[in-house]
């Protein structure tokens, strides 16, 4: 059972872990410039969600229809919803970021402050939808239905996990060069290593800090889509939850502070999960996530590939 | 490790502030004095259910008494929480894992429901449940707490997510359907109606309270005690402190275990009054208001944590007139409170409380005025050793060290 499905499960996994990881990017940005766990990122991520939805409302998708529009329409279609959803988490995460944690900063909080502050938002963005859409999850869009295009060892690999994969790690690629090759790359990671060092040298601290979360909120709008594309009943109020946690999971599983890390955890939990799903039953799937993650961390306590955002290469 | 000033705070002169008044002015009171004012306070709070104020009661929404003793269980949860973060510096996101398995103790020991077909009586099993959580504190801690800060945090938190995984998945713990009849605590009124009952949660209330202040005064005198002081140094600099001397790994076992008693405790008490125990309760959202509580109410202040779990408890049950916004109030209300007092309603009482009465004495006077302004009680030089002061505080025994 578990070896007929072991190609099937990879795939399956990677795909989910390109999501996993495309969130855990946010986590482990906004970890590595202000050791903070953004425990609202979760709600960000909700918000992209929302925002991919309404775009599909507004371009005129109704839930429930296969929508009859060729190829070429339904790729644009999704890469302006997906578009529209970056920028909405992305505008979302530097909001959150001026409310919740500037205040705080300019106060010298205790770190666990920030870390109330984040749930406090996090309540707040989630109560904002169950209060406007209700508790139930929002009718079903789907604009591209899988469908396999070709085999790897007798697994089918379907139109969307080719999508999602290759798009995520585009997007990793951009992400991963933005940090390490780019002039603000280069202020994001000398914030990181020695923020007093890095304001005394000219970087503006504030700056960078804006550019982190606007960065990891343009992730988890990508992710957004791809988690709509995947799981098109999953627009809901507290959907972003379990995902939340478990990208969070994945950021600390590859070392956080670390991009690559990252991808890395992600990328892992997603495949493990999946293999444990097949194992021990869909009941299980989460808690191998995080068996997964207590073994890992006994035997590498920072992480797969350790803290490393501040180890600057040049 | 989560805290905003270091120990050697001469450097660092703090603000003179209206809490340090009157912490320093409640502190110069003697034990006696301290409590003459603390025994009416009690007694008020046993006398709240009967009393059942006008504005303050949650009635008609939620039973009063219910609403009291959920916070009061909730109080217990925050003492017990408050001595992994706010002492031992420990962020632990999973607490109510603890809490599940102290409920589950419980319903596995007396329910008819259990496939272990024992009915023991609930004072048997609140040490039993106790000494399961406190082992199953031992389990997580050993591994884990080798592991620091925000790595611990999320161990933790899945931790949290396994309990409760578990308890929807293995059969025996039955899911969704979950366990009727737990013991409640035996004993009647002079007319012979049962005092712990699920309708009438004033006998519970009672209940709780007791065992919260039998609770307080437990931790205060371990706060006080070497384990404290090794605590405090853990959560202060967990190197210095290892460099010392403490054995940081060990007491922050301790930290972990005795936090999970305490947690166990409190599930107990909560599956007594409730009945009935299924896997509902125990998600991680559970866990992280745990950790607003404390975090609200002033880490590291036991008075403030139970404060903080009375409001995260008692508002939403209070304000249900739009139950649409409860959580959307309760979450701006953590927002603004925690820009405008980061270190919550009650700030850490940090570093003086090691060394016992008599050094706040000796520093600040028995008086109000005597006090040097420029030095809040919590930052004051600590240039003599902690050794020199002696751990009993009844004030019977000559100051060893101070000036």
């Amino acid at each position: 059972m578990f070896l007929d499905r072991f190609w099937a499960n990879t795939i399956n996994g990677l795909s989910y872990g390109s999501i996993y990881a495309l969130v855990a990017l946010g986590y482990t940005l906004v970890y590595g410039v202000l050791q903070l766990i953004n425990f609202a990122h979760s709600e960000i991520f909700v918000i992209g969600v929302f925002g991919v939805y309404f775009t599909f409302l507004a371009l005129g998708f109704q839930p429930g229809q296969t929508p009859n529009v060729p190829l070429a329409g339904i790729i644009a279609n999704l890469v302006l919803a997906g578009a529209v959803g970056m920028i909405l988490a992305g505008v979302a995460a530097v909001i959150l970021e001026r409310v919740a944690y500037r205040p705080l900063r300019k106060r010298n909080a205790p770190r666990l402050a920030f870390l109330i502050t984040a749930i406090g938002a996090s309540f707040v963005i989630q109560q904002v939808f169950r209060i406007t859409r209700g508790s139930n999850p929002e009718g079903t869009i789907r604009l591209l239905p899988p469908e396999p295009v070709f085999r790897i060892f007798g697994a089918p690999v379907t139109n969307l996990q080719i999508i999602i994969i290759v798009a995520a790690l585009a997007l990793f690629v951009i992400a991963d060069t933005f940090v390490n090759r780019t002039r603000l790359g280069r202020g994001v990671r000398a914030v990181a290593q020695d923020p007093a060092t890095a304001t005394l040298m000219g970087v503006n601290r504030e700056r960078v800090i804006m550019i982190t979360f606007l960065l990891g909120g343009l992730l988890a709008g990508a992710a957004a889509l791809f988690y709509l594309m995947t799981i098109p009943q999953g627009a809901v109020f507290n959907g972003g939850f379990l995902l939340g946690i478990k990208a969070f999971a994945a950021a600390v599983l590859g070392g956080i502070g670390n991009l690559r890390g990252a991808l890395l955890g992600g990328l892992i939990l997603g495949i493990a999960e999946n293999y444990g799903q097949s194992l021990f039953g869909g009941d299980w799937r989460d808690v191998v996530a995080f068996v997964l993650l207590v073994g890992v961390l006994m035997f590498r306590p920072t992480g797969i590939l350790g803290e490393s955002l501040g180890k600057a290469r040049v | 490790m989560t805290t905003t000033e270091e120990r050697p705070a001469p450097a660092t002169p703090a603000k003179p502030s209206r809490r340090g008044e009157i912490s320093r002015w409640w502190n110069a009171r003697t034990r006696a004095q301290q409590w003459g004012l603390l025994v009416p306070v009690a007694a008020i709070i046993y006398l709240l259910p009967v009393l059942n104020p006008p504005i303050i009661t949650t009635e008609p929404a939620t039973s009063f008494p219910i609403a009291l003793f959920n916070a009061a269980v909730f109080a217990l949860i925050a003492i017990g929480l408050n001595v992994v973060i706010g002492q031992a510096g420990l962020l632990d996101l999973g607490y109510v894992g603890f809490f599940a398995i102290g409920a589950y103790t419980a319903a596995l020991l007396s329910s008819p429901d259990s496939e272990l077909g024992v009915r023991f009586p609930w004072l048997v099993i609140v040490p039993i449940a106790m000494v399961v959580t406190m082992i199953s504190g031992v389990i997580l801690g050993t591994p884990t707490l080798r592991l620091r800060g925000d790595y611990l945090a999320i161990v933790t938190l899945g931790f949290g997510e396994i309990v409760r995984l578990l308890a929807d998945n293995i059969d025996p713990l039955r899911g969704n359907r979950g366990f009727q009849d737990i013991a409640r605590p035996g004993g009647t009124y002079s007319d012979g109606t049962p005092i712990f009952t699920q309708n009438d949660a004033q006998g519970f209330y009672w209940l709780a309270v007791t065992i919260v202040i039998i609770v307080l005064l437990f931790m205060g005198n371990l706060e006080r005690s070497r384990v404290g002081r090794a605590w405090i140094a853990v959560r202060e600099d967990e190197d210095a402190a290892e460099l010392t001397g403490v054995p940081t790994y060990r007491f922050k076992i301790w930290a972990f275990a005795i936090g999970a008693a305490v947690g166990g405790l409190s599930g107990t008490l909560f599956a007594a009054q409730v009945g009935f125990v299924n896997n509902q309760r125990f998600d991680v959202t559970t866990s992280i208001l745990y950790l607003a509580a404390v975090v609200l109410g002033g880490q590291g202040n036991k008075i403030g944590v139970v404060v903080g779990a009375f409001l995260v408890s008692y508002i939403p049950d209070r304000f249900q007139f739009e139950p649409e916004y409860r959580f959307l109030v309760f979450g701006l209300a953590l927002i603004i409170l925690m820009i405008f007092r980061p270190q919550g309603i009650l700030g850490m009482r940090q570093h003086l409380l090691t060394y016992g009465r008599q050094a706040y004495q000796k520093l600040f006077g028995s008086g109000t005025g005597v006090a040097p302004t420029s030095l809040t009680p919590s930052s004051r030089p600590a240039g003599e050793p902690p050794e020199a002061v002696p751990d009993d505080r009844s004030g019977s025994r000559p100051q060893g060290g101070g000036e």
